[in-house]
Parts: structure tokens; sequence; C-alpha cells
């Protein structure tokens, strides 16, 4: 960009650049196994800033998970594109990691295996990412579980396992596919809590998909509407609560926040009672 | 015990417990459990081996033909004693474990890692797959007979036998195990910048090695089988060359002893492979596999 030739410095804002997320006419259509061709997501455009948490909400099966596979490289859009940073996406994206709903970590491999994956597949030798590894699992508070196996962990102890695990690559972008869905609702807020908190160290660009709108308002900048199916982008509500939020237990009774909820599902609404009609009607 | 006192009013009244007499209660419970199951276990030994003991000295059953317990512990005492024929028992004992094990092994590494390579191509999966779907619909261990024409009564046919059927019990949970790997993983190791081979060495290898290791109770069953009835075609010595002369010259005791043999072997490979699957899956949450609590 042009003006950002007037910035200090010159590294910086070469890595802040790199973190820019632009989609463009996007779209992504599946052939299903019978032969027909299904619309996934159409023509959505969207732009995430460096550093920015973006929220995406929208009715069940609009095209979310869709849209981050995009991003994240893992698919080849059928029309339109995304670039990040200036580099159009073809083939895995560099600097991305995915969380998924179902905690994604390796059985076999120990917490603290599962952890050194990333550095161990970037080729960083093996002391330098068991003591990366090390320091990460202690920033999650899991320090002493590093020789568990994760089924002996509980549920928001392997969030944590596969939050250290996303973020210790220092990735630019942070795709997030409802990583706390599964989670009950104290856990919730308490991941949320240090999601927030390693995210305002780290500031890497975030994807975040959800379906619950206090988490969308809580942790985003932006929080984008999608359409039903096929999805695009209905509305962008910009989130000008302040930052740091601190606890997102205590915003959630503030003014500000309940009101851009309202507008946010006002919004929502009219998409999800469509989605919920077209669901009911194939059923029928 | 729990005994309930009844008070004036006519309520019941329980008197507390301490933790300890709990606990200790709990024990003997426990104890007492598992002297019935030992109790149950001999039980049906004995009424198994008394009764055919039993009733082929009253002569209800021909022991010529049925054997006799008593007899087949004598005939294993002259297997290690006096040997047979084709050299003493131990010697016969490990040319059939021999070609079990080669055949096991082999079996599995080509199972295992066709399993692996069709499970993770699609293409080849579907060339392959009605093909693989045939052979292993036709009886193979007809196939013994071949090895043995084609390659003489070494023990290489006998290996080869017990290779074929090894190779389809792990090829098949190789396959599936492939087919079961969390794509979600994948999808996770593919984001962190994983190439193709390092996505096998990851995730598709370790997460397809718990079917395969399920299948290798199975498959070591079917080693031994394999050694066993190509031996039995025609050898020069081993377990099944011992079994089929006992048929020959109508000495069930002595077939019975080399099946109490087997079924030991079998049962120390089996351990073995127990302490194998343990130590490769000490990841597992316990409890997953039914087959251990038996």
């Amino acid at each position: 960009m042009a003006d950002d030739s007037q910035r200090p410095s010159a590294l910086r804002e070469g890595a802040e650049d790199a973190a820019r997320i632009q989609i463009t006419g996007l779209t992504k259509r599946y052939l299903t196994p019978k032969g027909e061709v299904f619309t996934a997501i159409k023509d959505v455009a969207l732009a995430i800033e460096p550093g920015q948490f973006c929220s995406i909400v929208g009715p069940t099966g609009c095209g979310k998970s869709t849209t981050l596979a995009q991003v994240s490289g893992l698919e080849k859009p059928s029309e339109g594109s995304v670039s990040v940073g200036n580099h159009v996406v073809d083939g895995i994206t560099n600097g991305v990691s995915y969380m998924f709903q179902a905690d994604a970590l390796f059985p076999w491999k120990t917490v603290l295996n599962n952890v050194m994956m990333g550095p161990v597949l970037l080729g960083t030798p093996k002391r330098e990412a068991t003591d990366l590894a090390r320091d990460w699992l202690r920033r999650v508070g899991l320090a002493g579980f590093e020789d568990r196996y994760p089924h002996q962990l509980s549920g928001g102890m392997r969030k944590r396992v596969a939050m250290a695990a996303a973020l210790i690559n220092n990735p630019r972008i942070l795709l997030m596919d409802e990583p706390f869905g599964a989670l009950d609702v104290q856990t919730k807020a308490i991941m949320q809590n240090e999601l927030l908190q390693l995210w305002e160290e780290l500031r890497p660009s975030v994807l975040f998909i959800t379906h619950d709108l206090d988490e969308a308002v809580a942790l985003s900048d932006r929080v984008v509407v999608m359409t039903s199916s096929p999805g695009s982008v209905k509305d962008v509500f910009d989130i000008d609560l302040p930052r740091p939020r601190g606890n997102v237990q205590h915003i959630r009774h503030e003014d500000r926040f309940l009101e851009l909820q309202e507008q946010i599902w006002e919004s929502l609404k009219d998409e999800v009672t469509r989605a919920y009609a077209k669901t009911a009607g194939a059923a029928a | 015990m729990t005994t309930a006192a009844t008070n004036h009013v006519g309520t019941h009244v329980y008197p507390k417990q301490n933790p300890v007499d709990l606990q200790a209660a709990a024990r003997r419970g426990a104890q007492r459990r598992r002297l019935w199951i030992w109790a149950g276990r001999i039980g049906v030994a004995v009424i198994v081996f008394g009764g055919w003991q039993l009733f082929t000295e009253l002569g209800w059953v021909d022991k010529f033909f049925f054997g006799q317990p008593t007899q087949i512990w004598e005939a294993l005492v002259k297997l290690f004693t006096e040997g047979t024929s084709f050299g003493s028992i131990w010697e016969n004992i490990w040319i059939t474990m021999q070609e079990a094990l080669y055949g096991f092994v082999a079996g599995t590494l080509a199972g295992g890692l066709l399993g692996i390579l069709l499970g993770s191509n699609k293409y080849l999966s579907a060339v392959m797959g009605p093909y693989i779907r045939i052979v292993n619909s036709i009886p193979r261990i007809v196939l013994g007979s071949i090895f043995m024409v084609a390659f003489g009564l070494g023990m290489f046919p006998k290996a080869l036998l017990a290779a074929v059927l090894v190779f389809f019990v792990v090829f098949f949970n190789a396959f599936q195990g492939v087919r079961e790997v969390d794509q979600n993983l994948v999808a996770n190791v593919r984001v962190l910048g994983a190439s193709p081979l390092q996505v096998a060495m990851n995730v598709t290898i370790p997460s397809a090695m718990t079917w395969i290791i399920a299948s290798f109770h199975t498959a070591l069953g079917f080693a031994i089988i394999g050694a066993l009835v190509a031996e039995v075609l025609g050898a020069q010595q081993g377990l099944g060359l011992i079994i089929s002369q006992a048929q020959g010259s109508f000495d069930p005791d002595t077939v019975f002893a080399c099946m109490v043999i087997i079924s030991v072997i079998t049962l120390a490979a089996e351990y073995l492979i127990g302490l194998l699957e343990k130590s490769l899956l000490k990841w597992r949450p316990p409890n997953r596999s039914e087959a251990a609590s038996i």
C-alpha cells in the first residue's frame, strides 16, 4: 500500500502487511456424489486488517468453514481469490494455524510432543523445539503435564494444548473453526479470556467462526454476518468496545455490548430462519 | 455388613460406617469374587477332562478314536523323552515356529505396506479393490498344495502359505486404519507445513498402527495354522508332519499331544504380542480392547 511507505520500521511494516487477508469474489462449488453442483459460498468479499480479530457468524451450513479452508489453502477456490499479504493463496499458506472444534491432537503423542509438532515440521532442531514447547505449555498453564497423553486431560486442558500447538509457530494468521463450541459454559469463558490474552501478546490476524453471538462480540474487532446457503457476506459490524476487553463475562452486561449484539442478531435472524425453513423443507 | 437397627420411633437407623471398615469389606468382597471365579474355572476343567477320562474308561466313548487324557499325557511325555522318528520334539517345534514366524513377519510387512499404500491412494485402491476381493474369496489354504509342488518340501513353502494367510488379515486392517484417519489431524499438519511424506509418517501410519496391531492376534493364529497345514500336506520335519504321521498310524493321543504343544506355543506368542501391543499403544485410554478382558 502506498501510505505504508511512511511507516518508520520497514520490517514491522512488512510483517504487518503480510498478515492482511483480502478475500475477493470468492466462490466455492462442490460436486455432490450424485453429480449435482452445490455452491457453498458465493462472491464472498472481505478484508481483514493485520492483527484484527474478525468473527464470522451465520446459519448452519452457510459455508463458514469453507471460507476458512480457502484462506488456509487446504482447498482451491472455484472463482475469485484469497490474498494473504500480497500473495494470492495457491497451496498451503505460510504462517497459518488452524484450530478446530474437535481438538486435532495426536492421541499417540504426549502433550509436549503435540505442541512440538509445529516447530519440528518447520525443521527446528529438536532441543530448541522442546524448549519452545515447554515454554508454551507454561504460558497456557499446563506446566507439569508434558508427559501426559491427550486422553488423560480434561476438555479444557486439551483445548489449551491445541491453543499452544496453534500459537507456537507465532502464526500471522489464526483460523479458528468454532474452537470452543464443545466446551461447557464456564470453561468456554476461561478459554476466551486466555485466547484474548495470548492474542494481545502476539496479535495475529484472526478469523473466528462461531455460533455464539456473545462470543463473537466479546472477542472481535469486527463481526461478519453471512447469509444462508450459498453463503455470502450480508453485514459487517465493527465492534467499538475498548481494548483490552478484560473479562469476557463482565463486558457481557455493558450497554454497548448488548446494543451491538442486538443489531447483529437482527441481521442474522432472517438468515437463520431461512436456513431452518430450508432444512425443515428438505427433511419433509 | 450393614445391619439396620430400629429405634423406638420405628425408622431405620444405619450405624455409621468408618471408611477403613468399608474398604476392608470391599476388599473382602473382591477377594471372594476372585475365589469363586477360580473355583468355577477349575470346576469346568475337572468336568471336561474328568468326563472325558470317565467316558472313555467306561467304554461309552471309544478311546481308540477319541483318545484319553491320561494317554495324551503319556504321549506328551513320550514325545519329549523319546523324541520322534524325525528328530527330537524340540527340533520339530523349532522348525514349525520358524516357518510361522517368517510367515508372520513377511505377511505383516507386505499386508501393512500394501494396505497403507492402497488406503492412501484412491486410484490404486479403486483399481486393485476387485482383485483383492477375488483373491480373498478363494480358499487360500489350497495354495499350500501348489507351493508344495513348486517349492518342494523345505521350509519356504510353509512360510509362504503362512504369509499368504497373514497378509489379508493385516492388509484389510491397515487399509481400514488409513481410511479412518482423523481428517482434522491431516488438515492440521498440512497447514503447519507438512509434506505428504511427513503427513504419512506423523499421522497416517501411527494412526493406522492401532488397527494393524489389533490384527496381530488373529494374524498370529493364521501364521501357525498356515505352517501346520503346509506341513501336513508334505514335510520332512515339523509338528504338522508328526500329526499327519500319527493320523496314519491311528494314534489320536499323539495328535492331541501336538495340539497341546501348539496351544502352549500360541498362548506364549499371544502373550508376547500383548506386551508389544501394550508398549506400542500405551497412549490409548484403558479398556478399549475388548479382547483383553477375556
